[in-house]
């Protein structure tokens, strides 16, 4: 009920605000005319104030809503030396007047000079009925489209008719859609005859929501007959297309959250993947990223506030630099000295992982710090019945941006070409000039940087704190072992597979349980193929 | 064939360990128990728990290398095998608190009767028995290895591949503990134990006890690793790591002695949680992280790899270091052990034990070839790897690190 009030409210005020903007020379002419009707109200006992609100009702106009409305809410007062209504606001021992009609201020009054008009129960609905009917002529259709609603949900039968004329006069095809439900619903309130409520369950289930699935779910169980039987179709069919939707809404989490995985995995890929090194402290390339967007957001908050908009531009080509320079020391001063040895690189960057968050905790503190969102970052849309936050379309956006300049780098660039090379031959790569210990350190920065970047984008959705890194590590890992090492679309694939199914598991099994089978479903896949979706064919795979 | 078992895993190194641990196992709760407080050989009781507790360690270090070292299977998920181990006993030790519980409830843990539960849970069955949990001790972790190890061996899953997949185990089932409805206590674990075979856990003999039972296992363990590391079996085991698919084509089942060596070594580890349980007090998911048994490797890598002693001293220097460090530089802790892993790897990789025995062999051998008049012998750092510098070693041929393999298939 309070909604449905606050809704009125809205309401009222986007008519004030109409009738302030229509001009004075209509309001005046309305309010010529209506002024002794509104005055009428504070004549009579209840029933004589009911007949009044009818009147006024009855011209169709909707600038007696905010009258309605305060009589609604006890606002509304009669002075008493000259019986003019106002509404009025208690201010301290003073009322502050209000004109009902054009809502222009009309001084003061003291505490005994009005008198207050009375209301009740039972007006307060007719007043709520009429203003629902009263609004649905107003010349605003985003008013027009509000007052339908509050009668949907409302399915007040009373309202039948004052839709119908509504319906008649309507010119906009989407306030008529939205009307013609409200009637529907509260057609199937009334006690029409049969064919105008099968009329109206049809009208329903082309509404396909889940608000008008909970109300043919009362109407199945509530009516008989024919209504029943459209009823009970009409819910199979909307709850078919509700699941549907949900799929479609899974399915979306599932790519925003393989988005999420692809990020983090990238990188990885490349390392591990393309150079066979297994970087532990790839979690943490992914951590300093987002500290560097702290970092810049901290010196545009202090600094230059107005470019706050554009922190995460500044912070991409910085996170690159810093993970990546971070990245190419590390493969200088411990890697280097240990390829060959897949597992005591293993334990190298391991230990290189445990050095660098106990460094970022001793600088920046062990709590989580706060990383806005830039304005074009926050909010959401409404895409049929899904609901899609825009800082989960960036990502995804971002993430397929950034797999894609890899993928161009790797393929079109000469470093990508010298890259490939020596992944597939190092030694052939040597004799033929290419300098492989140079290109060793640069495609671990790349690998680095791109974590770095990363961490950018997981700022914007994940806590930043020392163990973010840490969160990540794992399922990166296991993406880039189901996609296949070496592989970047297989990463991709990998990535976006166990998003959808961990999404598509977690309704049933739960969050946790679904990680769970996750996992395990990862670890007899790799039983069954040992190097991973899209392997390396050829002889790269015995060497 | 008892005395020939004891015969294979002696030898001088192992003589030295052995009376040390026995020296170890007698003093300390002799130091603990007869000897006065006032003397200053006198070994407080926090100090009998916390040597307990590293003996636990080491036996589980111990594990590892048996795998690790002469296996080449880097496990990255033993401590899965030593929380399950801690289980087994933390249920026994949570039946065995009856009506002592906050809720005095006769059959029900609190945790159950907190979560209102209703019944015991059919696996709870039977731990009230203190042979059945022992036998569940061995027989839990031990089968998931067999089970775990039949797939992965049998696909012939090897190297960095285990290692992450290993790791991927223990994060599915840190993740499952964590549950409520697992029924293992959730996120806090079984704790708050009373008594062990009817002895209370917190009295002193009751410790010295579990700390002279942690010491034997430790023996115990350490002489079958011995045994089998010394056997024909073992030669083939080393075989395997070094080259497996040579081993393979030689004829040998790689994946049934892989199997075997794996599936002991998850009941060691087992073993090792088991003991640790008592000891410590409580048993929790976070045993499960995959960071702890990432922590055991470089105990191991420490001590020195295929060594067994090696990895009973890393266990116990590590560990130390530990608890020194995080009472009195906490912040310094972690950027110790990092430090610890890459100077390891990149200067130590074979470890104290290894070091020193290759320093060891290669002064005798100066001594030896000094008498020919001619000077060779390795640095001792270099010892194992080929004359070519591992500096640039392409990562499609690692096994060109290990001497005497010239062909595929990491074998570490």
């Amino acid at each position: 009920m309070s909604c449905l009030k606050s809704l009125f409210v809205f309401l009222c005020l986007q008519i004030s605000l109409m009738v302030g903007l229509a001009g004075p020379a209509n309001a005046q002419s309305d309010s010529e005319t209506l002024r002794p009707l509104i005055n009428e109200l504070a004549e009579g006992k209840f029933a004589e104030t009911e007949r009044q609100i009818g009147a006024l009702v009855a011209t169709g106009d909707p600038i007696v809503a905010p009258a309605l409305e305060a009589l609604s809410a006890g606002d509304l007062y009669v002075r008493k030396s000259d019986g003019q209504v106002f509404i009025a606001e208690k201010d301290g021992k003073q009322f502050k007047l209000t004109d009902p009609l054009t809502l222009e201020a009309q001084g003061e009054a003291g505490r005994r000079e009005v008198k207050k008009i009375k209301v009740n129960n039972k007006l307060r609905r007719v007043i709520r009925s009429a203003l629902g009917s009263l609004t649905l002529m107003a010349p605003d259709p985003k008013v027009r489209i509000a007052a339908a609603e509050a009668v949907f949900k409302a399915k007040d039968p009373g309202s039948i008719e004052a839709l119908d004329t509504a319906i008649a006069a309507e010119q906009d095809a989407n306030v008529l859609e939205v009307m013609q439900q409200a009637r529907a619903a509260a057609v199937l309130n009334s006690d029409l005859e049969e064919a105008e409520k099968i009329a109206a369950v049809e009208i329903l289930s082309e509404m396909g929501n889940r608000e008008a699935l909970s109300l043919l779910i009362g109407v199945r169980s509530s009516s008989e007959g024919a209504v029943q039987g459209a009823a009970a179709a009409a819910v199979t069919k909307i709850e078919k297309s509700i699941a549907a939707w949900d799929a479609a809404q899974n399915i979306w989490y599932g790519i925003s959250l393989g988005s999420v995985l692809l990020l983090a995995a990238i990188g990885l890929a490349i390392t591990f993947g393309v150079m066979g090194v297994i970087n532990m402290a790839h979690g943490e390339m992914v951590m300093i990223g987002a500290y560097t967007t702290f970092v810049v957001q901290d010196l545009i908050r202090t600094s230059m506030p107005e470019l706050f908009d554009y922190s995460l531009f500044i912070a991409l080509p910085l996170a690159f630099l810093t993970a990546g320079v971070i990245g190419i020391a590390i493969e200088r001063g411990v890697i280097r000295w240990l390829y060959g040895r897949p597992l005591e690189t293993l334990l190298a960057t391991w230990g290189i992982s445990l050095i660098l968050q106990q460094a970022v905790r001793s600088i920046f503190g062990p709590t989580n710090r706060e990383v806005g969102n830039p304005d074009w970052m926050s909010g959401a849309f409404e895409l049929g019945q899904m609901t899609i936050t825009y800082n989960r379309m960036w990502i995804v956006v971002f993430a397929l941006l950034v797999f894609a300049g890899l993928i161009l780098v790797l393929k079109k660039t000469p470093f990508g070409l010298y890259t490939r090379a020596v992944t597939q031959n190092r030694r052939m790569a040597a004799n033929m000039g290419i300098r492989t210990p140079w290109i060793d350190a640069l495609t671990f920065g790349l690998g680095s940087g791109i974590a770095g970047i990363a961490g950018v984008a997981l700022s914007q959705i994940d806590n930043v704190s020392p163990n973010l890194g840490q969160g990540y590590i794992i399922d990166s890992f296991m993406v880039v072992v189901f996609g296949g090492v070496g592989n970047l679309w297989g990463t991709l694939v990998g990535a976006m597979t166990l998003g959808v199914v961990n999404k598509f598991l977690e309704p049933y099994a739960g969050a946790v349980l679904g990680k769970i089978f996750v996992l395990v479903f990862i670890i007899l896949f790799i039983q069954k193929r040992p190097r991973g979706l899209f392997a390396l064919k050829g002889r790269a795979v015995e060497a | 064939m008892m005395s020939s078992f004891l015969f294979r895993a002696m030898d001088a190194r192992a003589g030295i360990f052995l009376a040390l641990m026995a020296a170890v196992i007698i003093l300390v709760p002799v130091g603990n128990l007869l000897v006065p407080e006032t003397s200053p050989f006198h070994v407080p009781t926090y100090a009998v728990t916390l040597m307990g507790k590293y003996l636990t360690y080491a036996l589980l270090a111990l594990a590892v290398d048996l795998v690790w070292g002469y296996c080449g299977i880097l496990s990255l998920g033993h401590a899965a095998f030593f929380a399950l181990g801690g289980y087994a006993m933390g249920m026994y030790l949570m039946r065995q608190i009856g009506t002592r519980g906050v809720y005095g409830d006769p059959l029900l843990p609190d945790f159950m009767v907190f979560l209102n539960w209703q019944e015991l849970p059919w696996y709870w069955y039977g731990f009230d028995m203190f042979w059945f949990a022992a036998l569940m001790v061995l027989l839990v972790p031990g089968l998931l290895a067999f089970v775990f190890g039949w797939f992965a061996f049998r696909s012939r899953v090897t190297g960095v591949y285990l290692s992450i997949i290993t790791q991927a185990l223990t994060y599915a089932l840190l993740l499952a503990f964590f549950r409520n409805d697992m029924g293992f206590g959730g996120n806090n674990g079984l704790t708050d134990f009373k008594d062990i075979l009817g002895f209370d856990i917190q009295a002193d003999t009751t410790r010295a006890g579990l700390f002279a039972a942690s010491g034997l296992a430790l023996v115990v363990c350490f002489l079958i690793c011995r045994s089998v590391t010394r056997s024909k079996l073992g030669k083939v085991l080393v075989a395997v790591r070094d080259a497996e698919s040579r081993t393979r084509f030689l004829g040998y089942r790689v994946e049934h002695y892989k199997l075997f060596v794996w599936t002991l070594s998850a009941m060691m580890a087992g073993v090792a949680g088991a003991l640790y349980v008592p000891q410590v007090g409580i048993i929790n998911p976070g045993e499960f992280a995959p960071a702890n048994s990432i922590e055991v490797v470089i105990w191991v890598a420490v001590g020195g790899r295929a060594t067994l002693v090696g990895a009973v001293l890393g266990a116990v220097l590590v560990n130390f270091a530990k608890t020194w460090f995080t009472a009195a530089l906490p912040d310094i802790w972690l950027f110790a052990l990092g430090g610890l892993f890459v100077f390891v790897t990149l200067f130590l990789p074979k470890g104290i034990v290894g070091t020193l025995s290759d320093g060891w062999t290669a002064l005798r051998q100066r001594r030896i070839s000094s008498d020919f008049g001619e000077g060779s012998g390795d640095p001792p750092s270099q010892a194992p790897q080929s004359p070519g510098a591992p500096a640039n070693v392409p990562p499609p041929g690692p096994a060109v690190s290990r001497a005497g393999a010239a062909h595929p298939q990491p074998a570490e």
